[in-house]
């Protein structure tokens, strides 16, 4: 199983390549759409590429409650097969 | 007792092509005085600065037409020696007849089969796909497939969400037979659970008894998730199937929906930055069945692309459906 930081790592360079954030500003505490100014389409495509690179589903009802870089790791990191 | 069995010619290419936009533009300007957007919104949500919608004189008939006089004049062909035609659209108003069979006689193709298809933004992929079947397998010889939409008459000019992305156009390719093969495998299907993806709000009868014809809906992010996710693999598929790598590609023709789901799918297919890639929906916007073609004919015009080069080309839309193909470019 992944660390979280691995997880976040991870993330992160889904991130940078998604939107062009800066991998050092994908943190625990940040906020995609607040801190880290990804749109909701950019969202998206980061969920998507999550799917892929983690290999676990992320519904649409569930994607939305993904407001921060934390929230996303602690959902791969409980689905994680 | 035994029956004839046509015999086809052994490979199929695609000629010739031609296009035809209308002649009013709408500007993001302009499309903000129908909705509350920005110039700056839609551009970094869409890639779109302007489209193209009909005006006085233009219609699905005129634009068809004229797309493909291009195209078989290009082909350097008699038009009385297309034997069939297929026009995709989903913005023919009338149920029946198709348009195909007027097109065809109004083009000089006497006796030539011709019918509509209805597969959307994937319908001009699926009419290769079955232009290439015809001609291989000896149903037809020379093939005239259009993709044309005047969108623009179906928009809701109430939804700030899509009325920016549709636009008006057509494009046509005459596909004839080859020596070598110029058109790979298709690789299509469809995903009829989301077919309220990109649908009609009502049936045509209730939208005309309410005088209301702006009837095009779309759930923009389940659509940017299934172009992103699932199609950038469906286009990963498409090349393994004509077997070539994207080393091997010279132009990579998406169906212009939204330049962030082309961006998307350039970044999972890694396609080398050699790869020319359409991004005609800056200027036309979304028009559907006729954006592979329309792109396609603006690449080679403005020689980005050239006559020989491999082509991806995938068609991804309302029902759900999809198809691509490698392609030789006419």
């Amino acid at each position: 199983m992944a660390t979280t930081e691995e997880i976040r790592a991870q993330l992160a360079d889904i991130v940078n390549d998604v939107a062009g954030v800066p991998v050092a500003d994908v943190q625990l505490d940040k906020s995609f759409i607040d801190d880290l100014d990804v749109d909701s389409l950019a969202m998206v495509e980061i969920i998507v590429g999550c799917e892929e690179k983690f290999g676990v589903t992320i519904p649409d009802e569930e994607s939305k409650n993904l407001k921060t870089v934390g929230d996303a790791v602690a959902f791969i990191e409980a689905h994680q097969a | 007792m035994s029956l004839n069995v046509a015999q086809g010619s052994r490979f199929a290419r695609i000629l010739s092509v031609g296009s035809a936009i209308p002649s009013r533009v709408v500007d993001n300007e302009e499309m903000c005085t129908y909705i509350e957007s920005s110039d700056e919104w839609i551009q970094q949500r869409t890639g779109i600065a302007e489209r193209r919608w009909i005006g006085e004189g233009e219609d699905l008939e005129s634009l068809s037409l004229a797309a493909a006089r291009i195209a078989i004049e290009r082909a350097g062909i008699e038009a009385s020696s297309i034997d069939t035609v297929i026009l995709s659209t989903v913005s023919h108003f009338d149920q029946t007849p198709g348009l195909a069979p007027k097109l065809a006689a109004k083009l000089g193709a006497t006796d030539a089969a011709a019918y509509d298809i209805s597969a959307a933004c994937a319908g001009f992929c699926y009419g290769i796909g079955q232009a290439d079947a015809l001609i291989r397998a000896g149903a037809a010889t020379n093939v005239l497939v259009i993709g044309a939409e005047t969108l623009s008459e179906m928009i809701n000019l109430e939804d700030r969400s899509t009325a920016f992305l549709f636009a008006d156009g057509a494009g046509a390719v005459v596909v004839g037979p080859s020596e070598t093969n110029g058109i790979s495998p298709v690789v299509w299907g469809s995903d009829g659970d989301q077919f309220e993806a990109i649908a009609q709000a009502e049936p045509w009868p209730d939208a005309v008894a309410s005088g209301n014809k702006g009837v095009l809906t779309m759930q923009g992010q389940a659509v940017f998730r299934w172009a992103t996710g699932f199609i950038a693999d469906a286009a990963k598929r498409t090349l393994d199937a004509a077997g070539v790598t994207v080393d091997q590609l010279d132009a990579f023709i998406p169906h212009q929906a939204n330049d962030r789901i082309t961006n998307a799918m350039l970044r999972s297919l890694k396609l080398p930055e050699k790869v020319v890639v359409a991004r005609t929906i800056k200027n036309f916007g979304n028009n559907s069945a006729a954006s592979i073609p329309l792109a396609m004919d603006a690449l080679l015009a403005s020689g980005e692309a050239k006559s020989g080069d491999t082509a991806l080309i995938i068609g991804f839309g309302a029902g759900l459906v999809y198809a691509g193909q490698v392609i030789t470019l006419p």
